[in-house]
């Protein structure tokens, strides 16, 4: 019998994710997927998987989890406050969950969406070749207290832990990379300067679809604001609304929209603005698209990359710079009656 | 060569050339126009205001696409009056996609399309409880609620796009008599389904929605079937017509598809 995930209680918005649904714009879809792509990539890194699994994505609270047998976990993206049987656990880390042990996360410290994913990742039904929830299509919804959640095979249950010692930062807003877009062109040049100077925070009012940007000063509308046929938009676009107020398109956006969009949020930058958690400070700044796509990198090489990275959990003493700080053992010395008879004093 | 084409002589320019931020222009001649969208998106624009060529050459372009795929373009897709191409960055770059491009506008694609489309039949109950709005529709395009069911009911109308909610057509257009703005205040909500209109298209709801379309007729159709082998059975270019029927015939009769007269 295949292993299960239990999602007994905790946060009202967990879903399941994985890179989205790419290829449905023109029947209304839009991707959706994980707010955090980075986070899905360098889970799977850390479990040596494949970046297409699904994760959990706990946006602002975690919960209880249990396994009914053993499992590898990862924990990646906002970092929240984990503990297993009262240990606590490093977050940018894999860990093992043994059948029965409960697992507690807290809510986020920074940032919004944390995600914990699974060796072998969770093994939902696939509905459109993903098994993402597009909560504002109607695809899949947030879990529901006592969950039960299929795992698929582990690829590698006995890999050494890892971790990764300094993932991009991207849970405290600041600058923001955009490049000019279709729509660009209906915004006069004064109104794109005082975009890219205003210091925007993000407001409250936000979720999979995209996040409602806070300034103060006047609207950043387009010269023909309210008249214009609607086109194709995509996540990372940025739209102003009727009265010029700014909102930035999540994985859930809608596929089409009639709103002027004053650029696009590059790939390698969305994940700031999708972390940004109320009131962080963002702005953002024009950039060539050359120089946007020339350092662009597609999942797997985000993966590539933190896998890379990562370091093993337990390393070797040799390679702890704060070696002092650990208390390895107590009354440690060097001599080696100690070590002949086998046995700590 | 490119230079020969007289749609780009003087054609949008980047925005941003050799890395120089520059501030952006709006396309000196018009259209089409091809223009960024993100890193790996192009938008072939033929028009900013919806009038019908320029949807059925969306239409027509995106089917042109679809017969002779260009290298590295993962997704095409027709919006009312644009064609939007996402690409593999690491399969191609824009800059040779949006030669290509030009390229293919400046060919014979118009005459390329040759598919017959499908017509839809949706049996649709008009007026009444389950058509609230027909009434004051009818009124506002100055005739009776018969002949606006007619007038309705009579054309076959085009799939223009789908978007709102997955599945969920747009379709048009309707007599100049049917140019009707929509209501300043929404409907709180209308089922999954209805059939709306406001500006001389049509929107069949997918999904129980708030509009301020207003609702003019019910049908059992269901735009968006996740479960489904075919999850959105309606198409950009589909023609269809709401067939008037009885409540009675609305739960007997299933909506039924053929190719287009």
């Amino acid at each position: 019998m295949s292993a299960h995930l239990t999602f007994h209680q905790g946060g009202a918005a967990i879903s399941v994710q994985d890179a989205g649904r790419p290829g449905y714009m023109e029947f209304g879809l839009s991707r959706g997927g994980a707010a955090d792509l980075p986070a899905l990539a360098e889970g799977a890194a850390l479990l040596g998987q494949s970046e297409k699994l699904a994760a959990l994505e706990m946006a602002g609270m975690g919960g209880v989890f249990s396994a009914s047998a053993p499992l590898r976990i990862a924990l990646t993206g906002a970092p929240m406050r984990a503990a297993l049987e009262g240990r606590i656990l490093r977050w940018n880390a894999a860990h093992r969950l043994e059948a029965g042990q409960k697992l507690h996360i807290g809510a986020a410290e920074k940032g919004i969406y944390g995600y914990l994913h699974i060796g072998g990742g969770l093994a939902t039904p696939i509905q459109l070749g993903s098994r993402s929830a597009h909560l504002a299509a109607g695809l899949g919804k947030y879990l529901p207290p006592d969950s039960r959640l299929p795992v698929g095979p582990d690829p590698d249950k006995n890999m050494a832990g890892l971790f990764l010692p300094a993932p991009q930062s991207r849970f405290e807003g600041g600058e923001v990379r955009i490049i000019a877009s279709a729509q660009t062109a209906r915004f006069d040049p004064a109104t794109l300067a005082r975009f890219e100077a205003t210091r925007f925070i993000r407001s409250p009012q936000g979720n999979r679809q995209g996040v409602r940007l806070g300034y103060e000063g006047a609207g950043f509308t387009a010269r023909d604001q309210l008249d214009t046929v609607s086109e194709f938009m995509i996540s990372g676009d940025i739209q102003m609304t009727g009265d010029g107020t700014p909102y930035v398109l999540l994985p859930e956006c809608q596929t089409t929209g009639g709103y002027p969009r004053i650029g696009t949020v590059i790939p390698q930058d969305l994940p700031i603005v999708a972390q940004a958690a109320p009131g962080t400070p963002l702005r953002f700044r024009f950039i060539p698209a050359q120089e946007a796509r020339a350092n662009w990198q597609s999942l797997a090489q985000m993966q590539a990359r933190a896998r890379r990275a990562a370091r093993p959990l337990l390393r070797d003493p040799r390679s702890m710079p704060d070696l002092l700080s650990y208390q390895l053992i107590s009354g440690v010395t060097a001599g080696t009656e100690l070590d002949i008879n086998g046995e700590n004093p | 060569m490119l230079t020969n084409c007289q749609c780009f002589a003087s054609f949008a320019r980047n925005i941003f050339l050799g890395g120089e931020k520059m501030t952006p222009e709006q396309p000196k001649t018009g259209f089409p126009a091809i223009l960024p969208l993100g890193i790996d998106g192009i938008i072939v624009r033929f028009a900013d205001r919806l009038n019908e060529s320029a949807n059925q050459a969306a239409l027509g372009f995106r089917a042109a696409l679809a017969e002779n795929p260009l290298a590295g373009v993962e997704e095409i897709a027709a919006a009312l009056t644009s064609v939007y191409l996402r690409f593999d960055p690491s399969g191609t770059s824009y800059e040779t996609l949006r030669a290509a491009i030009r390229n293919h506008l400046c060919g014979n694609w118009k005459t390329a399309r040759k598919t017959t489309p499908r017509r839809w039949y949706i049996p649709t109950v008009y007026g009444g409880e389950h058509g609230p709005q027909l009434a004051e529709m009818a009124k506002l395009a100055g005739m009776s609620e018969s002949a606006a069911m007619a007038q309705i009911s009579g054309t076959p109308l085009r799939v223009m796009s789908l978007g709102f909610a997955p599945g969920q057509p747009y379709l048009g257009l309707l007599p100049p008599a049917f140019d009707l703005p929509r209501q300043s205040a929404l409907t709180k909500e209308v089922p999954s389904g209805a059939l709306t209109m406001a500006i001389r298209q049509c929107v069949l709801f997918a999904t129980p929605a708030p509009t301020g379309w207003r609702h003019i007729g019910q049908t059992r159709f269901t735009a968006f079937r996740p479960e489904s082998d075919t999850p959105f059975p309606l198409q950009p270019g589909d023609e269809v017509v709401f067939s008037p029927v009885s409540i009675d015939d609305l739960a007997r009769l299933p909506p039924r598809m053929e190719p287009a007269p």
